[in-house]
């Protein structure tokens, strides 16, 4: 017969100094868990979310992102009127030719200055995107004025409504803040494209195309008539492999995290070992009670085990309490595929919170289980006489 | 420091406790000593030498876009600069992508990239090779022991940045006490082989001055020299400039700060909590003592005493732990410079044993002070 569980639970709340603190030191371990986690998960949010499975993305032969690829105007006429491109209402293909460059940017975090991306674009590549405004409205063509990303508006003060931004010839003024939902989007500032590649002095050789397909098949398709036309020396490939690419750039923060998790979680586990040997020390005489009443070694050390899970459990649900505040805090990471920072918010999401619980008790479980056994293997008649 | 047999008696008889409490400080200040010495080297590493006089120019509006080559001539001429360098990162692909075949490759000018970066060493007669041999390269130490390269070897670059191949030939390789990870190649080569609208491009000027005193001066000289130019620059200091790339990968320095906190407040929380189950046990001992005319304060000592042993053990063992591990991550393929001499410098050992004296200290005060002030019958009445 299982000794009942609210024993156990009555135990920890008696010495509740005791478990209290042994339940924080497992909280910290699994905060700092979770903090990994929610940052890494926020940012593949972000980029995941990023494109259409019918884009298809045109950079030039040998790049491996838009900041070092080059496509001409002529490159992109051929481009236009490939097979299987849809049509917009007006009947014109939905391709569009977009520049993009980096900004450094002074940040919150770095006053030093942050590379940011810079995307010189048409009114079709932002109906292609679907960006919303927010607020303010989009800039005029052939005017030196800009539309932020609603990130970028919140972690960089000079780029927002009303702000000026210096770089290519002149000054450039920030007249909306636009939203592209989670995408990385949210992270770069808009400007017409005209006006950017000329400040940038290279109207004849812009960055990249996109290209939308009619559907999945034509997507596969046009990739491959891309990669075969000799005329363009070009590499297609799909809008959202290309930013798949770059969740590599949570790498290293997924690793150091995951590092120092591992490290704290071996520093509390001894810690939980701790508080359990006390415990089982300070309970002999109520152990030998338990099997003079008939209860088995099997259920004693069962019963121990699950305490240890409990108390664990506990320090899991304080450690998620303790990181919700975090939900929607916004950071950005810089990556060096496109050189620049994608910023995002953290999400500490259910799944995320369900992982430190586990993780928490999985602590609680290696802790627990050799005092468990210790429990359990008490002579009788030793555990009733002791003081 | 009579006392001193009953103390050590006392950390010794409960060893399961003790050797569990000092495992959880150890591993947990080694973690904290890592961290401690990571943010050490990002932030008050003392630039060797040859690093305090060198300066770094890029573009202000990004490191990615290149500025006039016209701009060398200029800055040589401004007082206080001895000597400068381009130098153009070229990125591009050895053999393939995968992480074996990455190193950083460079394009230079072959005369001036050994007067400025003075540490680098390599033999003369290879010095005078690259020099003269346009299509000729040099590669660090440790590269070539990686790559298995000769002198001599064909290494064939194709461009991601710039477009088309570059073939070169090893015609040397340097030791560098500041990493040996590079490839330099002449930059003369990579302009010939660019279509007539790139050329005439620097990537960054590193400009080493005639003394540290002049460093300040020319960062705000060469700035204003070309403010009202086209393109603007930004010049600062080689390790502001090697910082700037530790702050790309987010916000660091927040997150080192917090996850030091966190180490800290649970080495505390773990110790407080052994040290006072530790004390309720003895309350009838203290009694006892008390009984045989010890005094609160000599009782409060003792026991402060044995908790302060413990997690200076747990301390010692820490420090050890985390200068292995400063050992593992400079062996590691890092890409950020000051990671790849991490090292536990002896002001942040000594900080961490402090740390862990004060936690020793902190977490044993309430406990022992509580048990000083028990009066004697109760503590020898006392059954737990």
């Amino acid at each position: 017969m299982a000794v009942p569980i609210s024993y156990n639970w009555r135990n920890l709340v008696v010495r509740k100094t005791t478990t209290l603190m042994a339940a924080l030191g497992i909280a910290l371990t699994v905060a700092v868990l979770l903090a990994m986690l929610s940052l890494v998960n926020g940012l593949k949010t972000s980029l995941q979310s990023t494109g259409s499975p019918l884009d298809v993305m045109v950079l030039r032969k040998g790049s491996t992102a838009e900041l070092t690829s080059s496509v001409s105007r002529q490159d992109f006429q051929v481009l236009k009127f490939k097979p299987g491109i849809a049509r917009d209402k007006a009947g014109q293909p939905e391709a569009s030719l977009e520049m993009v460059s980096v900004i450094n940017l002074a940040s919150v975090d770095a006053p030093d200055g942050i590379n940011v991306n810079l995307r010189g674009i048409s009114p079709i590549g932002i109906e292609m995107r679907n960006l919303k405004l927010v607020t303010g409205r989009w800039f005029t063509e052939g005017r030196r004025e800009v539309v932020v990303g609603e990130s970028i508006s919140k972690r960089f003060p000079a780029a927002r409504m009303g702000g000026k931004l210096r770089f290519g010839h002149g000054d450039w003024d920030g007249v909306g803040v636009m939203s592209g939902g989670q995408s990385a989007v949210n992270s770069e500032i808009l400007g017409d494209l005209n006006q950017v590649s000329s400040d940038f002095d290279r109207s004849e050789f812009l960055s990249s195309a996109l290209l939308r397909a009619t559907d999945e098949v034509a997507a596969d398709a046009l990739v491959k008539n891309i990669s075969a036309d000799q005329r363009v020396n070009a590499d297609p490939l799909l809008e959202t492999t290309y930013y798949e690419k770059q969740t590599s750039a949570a790498a290293p923060i997924q690793f150091l995290g995951t590092f120092i998790a591992f490290i704290m979680a071996v520093g509390s586990s001894f810690a939980a070992t701790n508080t359990m040997y006390a415990a089982i020390a300070r309970r002999s005489k109520e152990i030998g009670t338990l099997r003079v009443l008939g209860f088995s070694q099997g259920s004693i050390l069962l019963s121990f085990f699950a305490e240890s899970v409990l108390l664990a459990g506990i320090g899991g649900i304080i450690g998620c309490l303790l990181v919700l505040p975090l939900n929607g805090f916004t950071t950005g990471i810089g990556n060096f595929t496109t050189f620049s920072e994608t910023s995002f918010s953290l999400r500490v999401s259910p799944q995320i919170m369900l992982y430190g619980v586990l993780f928490a008790m999985l602590l609680g479980a290696v802790g627990g289980f050799f005092p468990a056994r210790a429990a359990a293997k008490k002579e009788i008649m030793a555990a009733l006489r002791s003081v | 420091m009579k006392h001193f047999p009953m103390i050590l008696k006392n950390v010794w008889r409960n060893r399961r406790r003790t050797v569990l409490t000092v495992l959880s400080i150890g591993v947990s200040l080694c973690l904290l000593g890592v961290l401690l010495a990571i943010y050490h080297a990002f932030y008050f590493a003392d630039p060797t030498p040859e690093q305090a006089l060198r300066l770094v120019t890029r573009n202000s509006v990004s490191l990615v876009r290149p500025m006039p080559q016209a701009y060398r001539e200029k800055i040589r001429r401004m007082p206080g600069v001895r000597d400068l360098v381009i130098e153009d990162w070229y990125g591009g692909q050895y053999i393939d992508d995968k992480a074996e075949h990455q190193f950083a490759r460079f394009a230079t000018d072959p005369d001036k990239i050994f007067v400025v970066r003075s540490e680098m060493k390599m033999p003369d007669a290879q010095k005078a090779d690259f020099i003269r041999e346009r299509t000729a390269c040099i590669v660090g130490r440790s590269v070539a022991d990686k790559q298995k390269f000769k002198v001599g070897d064909k290494i064939i670059l194709k461009g991601d940045i710039y477009p088309g191949t570059i073939e070169l030939t090893l015609r040397g390789i340097y030791d560098s006490e500041q990493g040996n990870d590079t490839l330099y190649f002449n930059r003369e080569y990579l302009e010939q082989s660019l279509p007539e609208r790139r050329r005439g491009n620097a990537g960054i000027f590193t400009i080493l001055a005639n003394s540290v005193e002049d460093v300040p001066r020319i960062e705000k000289a060469v700035d204003a020299e070309f403010r009202n130019s086209p393109t603007q620059t930004k010049t600062e200091s080689e390790s502001a400039f090697s910082l700037s790339f530790v702050s790309f990968l987010g916000n660091i320095k927040a997150f080192l700060l917090v996850v030091c906190a966190a180490v800290m407040f649970t080495i505390l929380l773990v110790s407080a909590n052994t040290i006072a189950m530790s004390v309720r046990e003895r309350v009838r001992e203290v009694g006892v003592l008390k009984v045989l005319g010890f005094t609160r304060g000599v009782i409060l000592g003792i026991i402060l005493t044995e908790a302060v042993m413990v997690s200076l053990i747990g301390g010692v063992l820490g420090v050890f732990l985390a200068s292995l591990m400063t050992g593992a991550i400079r062996a590691m393929p890092a890409f950020l410079d000051q990671l790849k001499h991490l090292s536990l410098t002896p002001s942040v050992a000594l900080l961490c044993l402090a740390i862990a004296a004060v936690i020793g200290l902190v977490s044993a005060f309430i406990p022992a002070y509580q048990a000083s002030r028990i009066p004697i019958l109760d503590a020898l009445r006392s059954t737990d």
